[in-house]
């Protein structure tokens, strides 16, 4: 039979952009101005730390792991930056200080569940309590940022203006700065193809001779550092620190790189696709607000749905391409 | 191929389902896409009684006058509320308004909105912002005052003499704080009105109870003449705990509280209390009279208080200031009807 042919492998991700497509259509169709360069912008500006917790998420779950810390890592760097800000200290070194604090938690995380054979959902769900609590513990309540002469920069003189009310700011350059260099980190480096090999076949990868225990704890780490700065554009996001902030963001996550294409047991997948994954969420959340009639909480509903419907195609690419191998 | 077929489907089945659900609601609500003002409203969530009859007031003063409400529920989560008030922008609504799910966090948006000139008004809560004019105009209940308003009625029912005690709310809330300042700014021209006990009942209904039982356990259990609780909930576990002791709710001790639910007005009705000051969720009316005076280009004050009544068992006592005059309602049968939460 000869015809046109999608690999099997990039059939996920094509479905993820048909989908995204799709929902845009329908906004367009359904809502005046829902087809104005704001609306895809505002996709942008509003999942920007969405988008960068989620590509740690992606990692991750490309070795087969799981991480459930994000969230609270980003209220917990948001309201320590906003509170070391409003003690005086300079804004550079809080954003430092929480990013060191994020990939010294990620190694941690990655170095327990590597050396203890630990299963990463529960030190990662220890991880996501304590964390959270520690936020509790620098401040109970939200504190605002105001008039820090670094939050102002990056607001007034990081962002390339692009029209009236459409502004190119710097935490979306700053996402799909981060964006793409994961994409390169993950395709082409060993580093990254080891990723693959141990979410593929663990003990593969071991008897293959790659570096299972080291790159596992890269990886953790990278996420740490993924949520951290999600807290940093985060914090710069909101001018503000909200130790409740976040709840349950890393399931979004991971939902959104499910959506994008990758395969919850590890190995299968696309960086790149969580992009989409976070953008099919921020759509489907702005056809609702757009809307305005419907019950706001459709917007889990039809993500479960989603998610569920990816599931099921991956499960299918997986039969099929086993039976493949099999006739071979 | 027959399997990649059943694969290209599944995705399609997917897409369906988001265009299905979609669709489906669009026609399911018509009726509210008037010719009014197009005003767009995010709101925190579904938290409570209070909140949901706040929400359903919105929804139904929106109906009445026509307006084009595009409603948003945040979840609780401001970055629900922040993406909606965004879109809002976008989507090119007259007026914006919200009830804040935190103070802090607004600043970047609601300049956005300013910038896009689309006036906002807060609802039912402030928010923190370090330069003026980012919102119209904040309506919503004003503590102190329901403290005040409850002070005047202690004094004017029983000629300025009273014993009282207090079941203050949650300890540290901004409610707690405000209302009992209220009360006490009232009273401190009073000499003979004295609160001879005050503990948080925690603004619950047993806890209300638990304390109002140790006051009454207390050596100076038979002076108190009136409780004043900070909400209806404690009022009313108080009046359980005053009944088991073999006293008359309403007659041995006069009962004050704040809030105007629905099971306060029927113990009033019953006579087993006394008062209740409300603090009224029902302020959507209010909420689209104002935007359509913004609408329509008029001036309106930064701060509105809500319009709330107070309901007692007597009837047509000044509560007000005598510039402003507030007089109470008498609770009847049909005033407990006709209340919805």
């Amino acid at each position: 039979m000869k015809k046109f042919k999608v690999p099997m492998r990039y059939v996920p991700i094509s479905a993820t952009i048909l989908v995204f497509f799709i929902v845009y259509l329908i906004g367009i169709i359904s809502f005046e101005n829902f087809g104005s360069p704001k609306v895809f912008l505002d996709l942008f500006i509003d999942n920007a730390y969405l988008g960068i917790a989620a590509i740690g998420t992606a990692l991750v779950i490309l070795t087969g792991g799981i991480d459930l810390s994000v969230g609270s890592i980003i209220a917990f760097t948001s309201i320590l930056i906003a509170k070391m800000i409003s003690t005086g200290c300079n804004a550079v070194l809080a954003i430092v200080l929480a990013l060191v604090i994020g990939i010294l938690f990620g190694m941690l995380q990655g170095w327990l569940i590597h050396s203890f054979s630990l299963p990463p959902f529960l030190v990662t769900l220890a991880g996501m309590f304590f964390i959270r609590g520690c936020g509790f513990i620098v401040s109970e309540e939200s504190i605002g940022i105001k008039n820090d002469p670094v939050f102002n920069f990056i607001q007034n003189d990081l962002t390339i203006k692009l029209g009236k009310g459409l502004n190119l700011r710097f935490i979306v350059i700053l996402y799909i700065v981060v964006l793409i260099t994961a994409i390169i980190f993950s395709q082409r480096t060993r580093a990254g193809r080891s990723i693959y090999a141990i979410g593929d076949n663990e003990l593969a990868a071991t008897l293959m001779g790659i570096p299972v225990g080291r790159t596992k704890i890269m990886t953790y780490t990278i996420a740490g550092f993924c949520s951290a700065l999600a807290g940093v554009v985060y914090a710069i996001y909101l001018k503000a620190g909200n130790p409740l902030n976040c709840v349950g963001l890393e399931m979004d996550a991971i939902a959104a790189v499910v959506i994008g294409g990758t395969l919850l047991t590890g190995g299968v997948g696309y960086v790149f696709g969580s992009l989409f994954g976070v953008l099919v969420l921020g759509l489907i959340q702005t056809l609702i607000v757009f809307d305005g009639r419907i019950n706001s909480w459709w917007t889990r509903i039809i993500v479960g749905l989603l998610v569920l419907a990816f599931i099921f195609m991956q499960n299918l690419i997986t039969k099929i391409s086993k039976s493949k191998s099999k006739a071979h | 191929m027959n399997k990649f077929a059943t694969v290209i489907m599944a995705a399609a089945a997917a897409a369906l389902l988001v265009t299905a659900c979609s669709k489906s609601d669009d026609s399911a609500e018509e009726q509210s896409t008037g010719t009014g003002i197009k005003v767009g409203f995010s709101q925190v969530g579904a938290e409570s009684d209070w909140r949901k009859a706040s929400t359903e007031s919105i929804k139904e003063a929106a109906k009445i006058k026509n307006i084009n409400l595009t409603f948003s529920d945040a979840q609780q989560k401001q970055e629900n509320q922040i993406k909606a008030i965004r879109n809002f922008i976008t989507k090119g609504v007259d007026v914006i308004s919200f009830s804040p799910v935190v103070a802090t966090g607004f600043e970047d948006v609601l300049k956005e909105a300013k910038e896009a000139e689309i006036p906002v008004v807060l609802f039912d809560r402030a928010v923190e912002v370090s330069e003026p004019g980012l919102y119209v105009s904040f309506i919503g209940s004003d503590f102190v005052e329901e403290g005040r308003r409850a002070g005047r009625w202690v004094a004017a029912n029983l000629n300025g003499k009273a014993n009282v005690a207090e079941l203050v709310g949650t300890v540290g809330s901004a409610p707690a704080i405000d209302r009992k300042k209220g009360f006490e700014e009232i009273i401190k021209d009073y000499p003979d009105i004295k609160i001879i006990k005050s503990q948080s009942g925690d603004f619950t209904r047993a806890k209300g109870k638990e304390v109002m039982e140790s006051f009454l356990k207390s050596p100076e259990a038979d002076q108190i003449q009136v409780l004043f609780a900070h909400n209806d909930d404690m009022a009313l576990g108080a009046i359980q705990a005053i009944e088991e002791a073999g006293k008359k709710p309403g007659k041995d001790i006069v009962i004050i509280s704040i809030d105007g639910v629905k099971t306060m007005f029927e113990a009033i009705n019953e006579g087993k209390a006394n008062c209740t000051v409300e603090c009224n969720p029902l302020i959507g009316p209010q909420l689209f009279e104002v935007v359509e005076k913004i609408h329509a280009g008029e001036k309106v004050p930064a701060r509105i208080p809500s319009q709330e009544g107070v309901y007692d068992n007597v009837g047509g006592i000044n509560v007000g200031t005598e510039a402003e005059p507030v007089t109470t309602k008498k609770i009847t049968k049909e005033i407990v009807d006709g209340r919805k939460y």
